[in-house]
């Protein structure tokens, strides 16, 4: 059945990676007292090859994903191997390093390493937490479907506006027609909500109308609730309940959307570091290598 | 004038006027011959006459609706006729004859109505309706079926408003119309009807099987276009027809989904004609049964039992105009003594090449019919076709072999220019096999020579079949992949036919369906039952059981009824429950070879589920006194069968204290995965929606995905995207016109090159998984793009507009193959890097579901 990219042929590159580190664990400490180990002895230079080895094996996944008719074995299992190795690269290049830092090109090429693996850990993170979190808050429908929803939402609730007095038509038109939906990484990351409405006092005039928020779509809603009560025309409350109604769905619909498109960020936002930084760690791993041998 | 003619011809349709012009054409020789010897000029008397009971010849095309296409259907049939005939209107078709009746100084009498036939060869005599008579060495009967239209067969069938033919749609005009019939005439009057009316098509069965290419694309694209006002019901049929006070009709329908009432102002029927059996009988023709649909017996060179009496034409089975054409000119050569081969004997003999008989190609057609009983009751005109359709399979040993194969690439050479490549003779060698455990082919075969091997899960041994029997049943019937190994031993011949070819036949010849369905139910008895006995001695047992059909939705049998039988499942799926705390809980879903019911057996008298067909099913249904003696009989296999109940037992009751998977059963079959055989499913609590599935789909094949994953419902994080389920039956191989669509022997459903764009399949897919497109430009390779950028990277969407070519070509019908072709299997699960997406078979359903 189905395998997480964890679980993936029972945790094989789990116990592949701790063969590996192990190994190199072991490398490391043949080093004994005698030298202070550094990468400059024959097992650093052993640990820094496996290492680099590693990098350029870890970022040919984007080469592998894109070869679609790969006979490389499944994609699911390069990112399982993918994980498991990239987490022990930390340890292999910690050992490697033998935990000496400066303000070198090395030591760059080292934290760069770490915020990609750390990334990549929140990757891992939300790749396993939010797919259930987003497919539930979806109600198991496709996106389109709640835009689907969403539009007929609209249309019912201008169509019942249009039996309300001038006022409400108006709010209502312009609440509908600035609801904000995504927006920015920022905006979609905190879900942030930039709807606006006609200010119900300003209704009144012909023009220059003044917009005020209306965050979560709270002001529409609180207008016909405020409405509701007081109004004397025949009929109208019972129009102002259906759409008070609607506008409470419209709000609930508003939010599911907005968090889908949050849960969405926080599944791709590591990719914004992920990929370039690896990139950078490849220019800054090429210097480290170069300088190493230059001022052998 | 003459009274008495070498050859009377009753009946100036095509095949009547094609017989005449062949007869005309012999005078005119004569004449010319004569003139030459004696020096003078002037014509004898015509040697034939053609008589027509009409005043103008082709009644039945003459009724036709106005400028109607009239077909030349089949396309690989050469015409061979002193009359012309090709695609045209009925009013070209019709002048064009006219001309040439004039032209070829055909002796036709019109108004001539023959009532009986009588006397004997070289002196028949045809007395007319009015009383007159001629006399004439041999007739030659081309009446057609027309003129007796088969009934409704309902309660209410003679009712006014019921009418039997349609001379101008246009008459009509803002009325209910009810047409009853699948075949060419049905679909042409509805189609014109329901350009003012409001119409509805009932066809009995669930395809369009006996319809003309052209036909059948059109009113499937009418049916699936909601601004058409015409609508089929498939799997109907007529109730009752009765009329209301007020003065309208109310026709009663039985339909898949219950019974539906429309009132209509006009039902025609058009189901074909019945043989004018009354009138052919008087000449002593004999019939071989009393169903009024019997063709009667003819020789190959149309004479019937009576001779000098010979049938051509639609009565003699063959419907189709250029069939009839070829037949009128071949059945005047075969009475004045000319030996000339039939038009489709260049088919017959490619197909018969590399064979190793020294006969020819009529003696090889005839000693094939005799040889195979469940074909011998078939006109020999239908068997003709059968064998040009068909493939024909023989295995050589050794240097016979080779010689043969040498053979076969010589005349694959000389064939290879032609534009539709014929058929001929299938070489393969002896010991090979003819079909493996598994695939899934699903042609059905007959043994004219030599024997076949076939080694049958469950029964010890291998089961030989020789001379006449036929094998292959099994798929042929429940679309399931084959059971067992079949292998050719040596010189044995086999006519290989192809799924479609078997089910027209079946549905038209019920000699076939009984003879094929009995040997289903006997091999099916034996294989699961009683593998010690033989088939001699399952025949009795076999007439006891009962074939039974579902409807989508219907009951099989219900909880706390008695239970007297049990069920083996033909084709289809059912999904059994059980009623807990008031609640249905899906406890099992049962696909094609499954038993259910069983426990009926073990002495539980009373059902402990209710079984449901999800879709479309068959069962044989067995009682248990049947079985009981079947198991007297032979009591090998009660041990197994005893296991097999425990097992369900344990599954059902494990199932149904765990209520919320059989929730996740109920909706995957609702989803229709009942008839998949590898479906696409995707885990939402692993997908991130990086939609790197579809990309994979697009970038394999020609750049566009075949596959919707967003599309598709979901239940309790298992989702069903719009892909490809590869169906058990597939719906779109249905009603292809090219033949495109197959299935390969892994079972993958694809589509090959020949697809001409028409959309049938698209339309009778249910699941949304075939689309119609154009070709895509081709994408830049990985390094072009990232260096050179050029194009749209890979698994970037592409951004075109279709090429010209690409336009020219059409759009063409595009689904998943399952990546038949990838060594690395389907790229939509290669390339899921979440482990969200799996391809699966309803066995592993069990497996998803209780992980839930």
């Amino acid at each position: 059945m189905h395998q997480n990219m964890l679980d993936y042929k029972g945790k094989r590159y789990f116990y592949i990676s701790l063969a590996l580190v192990a190994v190199c664990v072991g490398i490391f400490m043949s080093q004994g007292a005698l030298f202070a180990a550094n990468g400059g002895t024959w097992q650093g230079y052993v640990l820094g090859t496996v290492g680099a080895g590693l990098i350029c094996w870890l970022m040919a996944l984007g080469i592998r994903k894109r070869s679609y008719a790969s006979t490389l074995g499944p994609l699911n299992g390069w990112a399982s191997a993918h994980i498991y190795l990239g987490t022990s690269l930390l340890i292999i290049a910690t050992l490697h390093c033998a935990a000496q830092f400066g303000l070198n090109i090395h030591t760059l090429a080292f934290v760069l390493m770490t915020i990609v693996i750390l990334s990549g850990f929140y990757g891992l993170f939300a790749y396993m937490r939010y797919p259930k979190i987003e497919a539930d808050n979806r109600l198991e429908k496709p996106r389109s479907a709640l835009f689907e929803e969403l539009s007929l939402l609209n249309k019912n609730v201008r169509d019942l506006s249009k039996k309300c007095d001038g006022q409400i038509q108006q709010v209502v038109e312009s609440a509908i027609e600035r609801t904000a939906i995504g927006g920015g990484t920022i905006a979609q990351l905190f879900a942030l909500d930039s709807s606006k409405v006609v200010s119900a006092d300003d209704t009144d005039k012909a023009s220059s109308t003044t917009l005020v928020a209306n965050y979560d779509q709270q002001v529409v809603i609180d207008l016909i609730a405020k409405k509701l009560p007081r109004t004397r025309r025949q009929g109208q409350p019972a129009l102002l309940q259906q759409m008070l109604s609607m506008l409470c769905r419209r709000q609930a619909l508003l939010r599911r959307i907005r968090r889908d498109i949050q849960l969405q960020g926080f599944m791709k936002v590591w990719l914004l570091f992920h990929i370039p930084l690896s990139v950078a760690l490849l220019f800054a791993l090429a210097i480290h290598i170069l300088s190493v041998f230059y001022y052998w | 004038m003459t009274n008495h003619y070498k050859i009377a011809i009753i009946g100036a349709g095509p095949a009547g006027l094609s017989a005449a012009g062949r007869a005309a054409f012999h005078d005119q020789q004569c004449n010319q011959e004569n003139n030459q010897e004696s020096n003078k000029s002037g014509d004898t008397d015509p040697s034939y006459v053609l008589l027509e009971s009409f005043d103008k010849p082709a009644k039945t095309i003459q009724r036709y609706q106005k400028g109607k296409l009239v077909m030349a259907e089949p396309g690989y049939l050469a015409l061979r006729s002193d009359f012309s005939f090709e695609q045209a209107s009925r009013e070209e078709v019709l002048g064009g004859w006219a001309n040439e009746l004039v032209d070829q100084n055909v002796n036709i009498r019109y108004n001539s109505e023959v009532a009986a036939i009588s006397g004997e060869l070289g002196n028949f005599t045809l007395n007319f309706k009015d009383g007159k008579c001629l006399k004439a060495d041999n007739v030659v009967i081309a009446v057609g079926l027309e003129g007796n239209p088969r009934k409704l067969g309902v309660p209410g069938e003679d009712l006014p408003v019921v009418q039997y033919t349609l001379d101008d749609p246009g008459a009509c005009n803002g009325e209910t119309i009810v047409v009853v019939g699948a075949g060419d005439s049905a679909i042409e009057n509805a189609l014109a009807l329901a350009k003012n009316n409001q119409v509805y098509l009932l066809n009995r069965r669930d395809e369009f099987s006996r319809a003309k290419e052209g036909n059948l694309n059109a009113v499937l694209k009418a049916n699936a276009d909601e601004n058409t006002t015409l609508s089929v019901y498939y799997s109907t049929s007529a109730q009752s027809v009765s009329d209301e006070e007020n003065g309208t009709y109310t026709m009663v329908l039985n339909t898949p989904d219950g019974d539906v009432s429309i009132d209509c102002h006009r039902i025609i029927a058009r189901l074909g004609g019945i043989p004018p059996r009354r009138f052919v009988e008087s000449s002593g023709v004999v019939f071989p049964n009393a169903k009024p649909g019997a063709i009667p017996d003819l020789s190959d060179k149309y004479q019937s039992n009576v001779p000098g009496v010979y049938i051509i034409g639609s009565l003699a089975g063959y419907p189709l105009i250029k069939q009839a054409l070829n037949q009128g000119y071949d059945v005047i050569e075969y009475i004045l003594g000319n030996t000339i081969k039939p038009a489709d004997h260049p088919l017959l003999d490619l197909q018969f090449k590399l064979l190793p008989y020294k006969k020819d190609v009529d003696e090889l057609i005839r000693l094939f019919q005799q040889r195979i009983p469940i074909f011998k009751r078939m006109n020999a005109l239908q068997f003709r076709e059968l064998v040009i359709e068909s493939n024909i399979l023989v295995a050589y040993e050794g240097e016979m072999y080779e010689s043969v194969q040498a053979k076969a690439v010589h005349i694959e050479k000389a064939l290879e220019k032609r534009k539709q490549k014929p058929k001929y003779t299938k070489t393969i060698s002896a010991g090979d096999y003819i079909y493996r455990e598994g695939d899934y082919s699903n042609s059905f075969f007959t043994i004219v020579e030599g024997e076949v091997t076939v080694d049958m899960p469950g029964i010890n041994g291998q089961q030989t079949y020789t001379r006449g029997q036929f094998f292959g049943e099994n798929s042929l019937l429940s679309g399931r992949p084959r059971l067992g190994n079949a292998i050719a031993n040596s010189n044995c011949i086999i006519v290989e036919t192809p799924r479609r070819i078997m089910v027209k036949l079946m549905n038209s010849n019920d000699d076939v369906r009984e003879g094929i369905d009995l040997v289903f139910i006997v091999r099916t008895l034996q294989r699961l039952f009683a593998p010690n006995l033989s088939s001699d001695e399952l025949v009795k047992f076999a007439g006891a059981a009962e074939l039974r059909t579902f409807k989508p939705g219907e009951v099989i049998f219900k909880e706390g009824d008695k239970g007297q039988s049990l069920h083996f499942m033909r084709s289809g799926s059912v999904t059994l429950s059980r009623m807990t705390d008031d609640k249905d809980i899906v406890v099992a879903q049962y696909q094609t070879g499954k038993i259910i019911g069983q426990m009926a057996l073990m002495g539980d008298a009373a059902r402990r589920e209710t079984a449901t067909a999800n879709v479309f099913s068959e069962t044989i249904e067995l009682t248990n006194e049947i079985l009981y003696r079947i198991l007297e009989a032979d009591t090998s296999t009660i041990e197994s069968f005893q296991d097999n109940a425990s097992s369900s037992a344990i599954l059902h009751t494990r199932m149904e204290v765990r209520p919320e998977i059989g929730s996740v059963t109920d909706f995957l079959m609702d989803e229709g995965l009942g008839e998949a055989t590898n479906c696409l499913i995707i885990d939402e609590s692993l997908c991130v929606g990086c939609d790197n599935c579809e990309k994979a789909c697009a970038e394999t094949h020609g750049g566009i995905s075949r596959l919707d994953r967003e599309a598709g419902t979901s239940f309790a994080n298992v989702h069903v995207p719009f892909s490809c389920r590869h169906c058990a039956q597939p719906h779109c191989m249905k009603d292809c016109p090219p033949n495109a669509i197959h299935r390969s022997a892994s079972g993958e459903v694809h589509i090959d090159g020949s697809c001409i764009g028409c959309g049938n399949c698209e339309t009778n897919c249910p699941y949304s998984a075939i689309k119609l497109a154009y070709d895509a430009p081709k994408k830049p390779g990985l390094f072009a793009w990232l260096f050179l950028g050029k194009g749209d990277g890979p698994g970037e969407e592409a951004h075109y507009s279709p090429s010209k070519e690409a336009k020219d070509k059409g759009k063409k019908a595009v689904k998943c193959d399952a990546c038949m072709d990838l060594p690395s299997g389907p790229a939509c699960v290669n390339s899921c890097p979440t482990g969200a997406a799996m391809r699966m078979s309803p066995d592993q359903f069990i497996e998803l579901v209780e992980k839930r």
